[in-house]
C-alpha cells in the first residue's frame, strides 16, 4: 500500500511553491489513504501561528494546513533541531505536530513509498 | 542485459529555460520510450506548464523542447499532461476556458500533443507505476 510522506522544508510565501505543493497533498489525500506531513529547516515557518498574508493579499496556507485534518491527513512530524534552529516552541505552531529528532528522520524515512 | 520493462510517472515542475533540468528531462523520457519502457504519463506541473505554450518560439540554432515534445507525443502516443490550475495561474488557457472567461480573442495556446487536465491524472499516473520521478 502506497504511503506518501511530504517534506516541508522552505518559507511559506515565496511564490507559488507551498500552495502548488499544498494542492498535490491534498489531491493525493482525497484519492488515497495515508499522507504524512515532515517540517523541517525553514520549513517549520510555514507552520508560524501569528502570520497574517491576508493584509499582503497573499495566500493565507496557514488556514490551508488546519483543513488536513478534514482529508484525513493527521500525521505531522516537525523536526526539533529545526525548531530550535529557528527559536520556536511547539506552542508557537499551529498544528499538534509530533517531534522527532534529526536522528531519526532517516527511520522515519524507510516508512514510506513515495516522498514528496 | 537489457533491463526489464517499467512502467513510469514523471512529473516536470520546471520551465523549459530556466536550468537544464528540462532537457535531462526530455532526454530521460525519450530515452526511456526508446528502450523499450512504458511511460504512463508526463504530468506538467508549476512552471513545468510553460513547455506546453504553442507560441514558445527560439532562435532555429536552439532548444525547441515544445516541438520536442510534441513530437515524441506523435511517435511514442505519449500522453502529456498540463496541470489545469497551474496554468490558469500562469495565463496559459483553454479555448473553452477563455471563452467561459469572455476572451474569444485568445486563440489556442496549447501547443499538439499537451493536453489540460486536473491534479486527478497525476495522482492516477503514480499509482499506475512502478517509478515516479519529479524533475524540479
Amino acid at each position: 500500500m502506497p504511503r506518501f510522506l511530504f517534506i516541508l522544508n522552505r518559507l511559506p510565501h515565496q511564490g507559488l511553491a507551498l500552495a502548488e505543493l499544498l494542492d498535490v497533498l491534498f489531491t493525493t489525500a482525497a484519492f488515497e489513504q495515508s499522507v504524512s506531513l515532515l517540517f523541517v529547516d525553514a520549513g517549520v515557518l510555514q507552520l508560524y501561528s501569528t502570520q497574517q498574508p491576508g493584509s499582503y493579499g497573499l495566500k493565507d496556507t496557514l488556514a490551508m494546513f488546519s483543513a488536513l485534518e478534514l482529508y484525513g491527513v493527521t500525521e505531522y512530524y516537525v523536526e526539533q533541531e529545526s525548531l530550535h534552529e529557528y527559536g520556536l516552541q511547539l506552542t508557537d505552531l499551529q498544528l499538534k505536530a509530533m517531534p522527532i529528532a534529526r536522528s531519526a528522520v532517516s527511520e522515519l524515512l524507510q516508512q514510506f513509498t513515495h516522498i514528496y | 542485459m537489457p533491463l526489464a520493462a517499467l512502467k513510469f510517472a514523471i512529473q516536470i515542475n520546471c520551465s523549459p529555460t530556466t536550468s537544464g533540468t528540462a532537457h535531462t528531462a526530455y532526454q530521460f523520457v525519450k530515452t526511456a520510450l526508446i528502450l523499450g519502457h512504458q511511460v504512463i504519463r508526463v504530468f506538467f506541473y508549476q512552471e513545468g506548464v510553460c513547455h506546453a505554450v504553442a507560441l514558445n518560439s527560439p532562435p532555429d540554432d536552439e532548444l525547441q523542447l515544445t516541438q520536442c515534445w510534441s513530437a515524441l507525443a506523435a511517435d511514442y502516443n505519449l500522453d502529456l499532461v498540463v496541470c489545469v490550475s497551474a496554468a490558469q495561474r500562469r495565463g496559459l488557457l483553454s479555448v473553452e476556458e477563455a471563452q467561459r472567461r469572455g476572451r474569444p480573442d485568445l486563440a489556442q495556446d496549447i501547443a499538439p500533443g499537451f493536453r489540460i487536465s486536473g491534479l486527478g491524472q497525476l495522482v492516477e499516473a503514480r499509482l499506475l507505476a512502478e517509478r515516479f520521478i519529479v524533475f524540479h
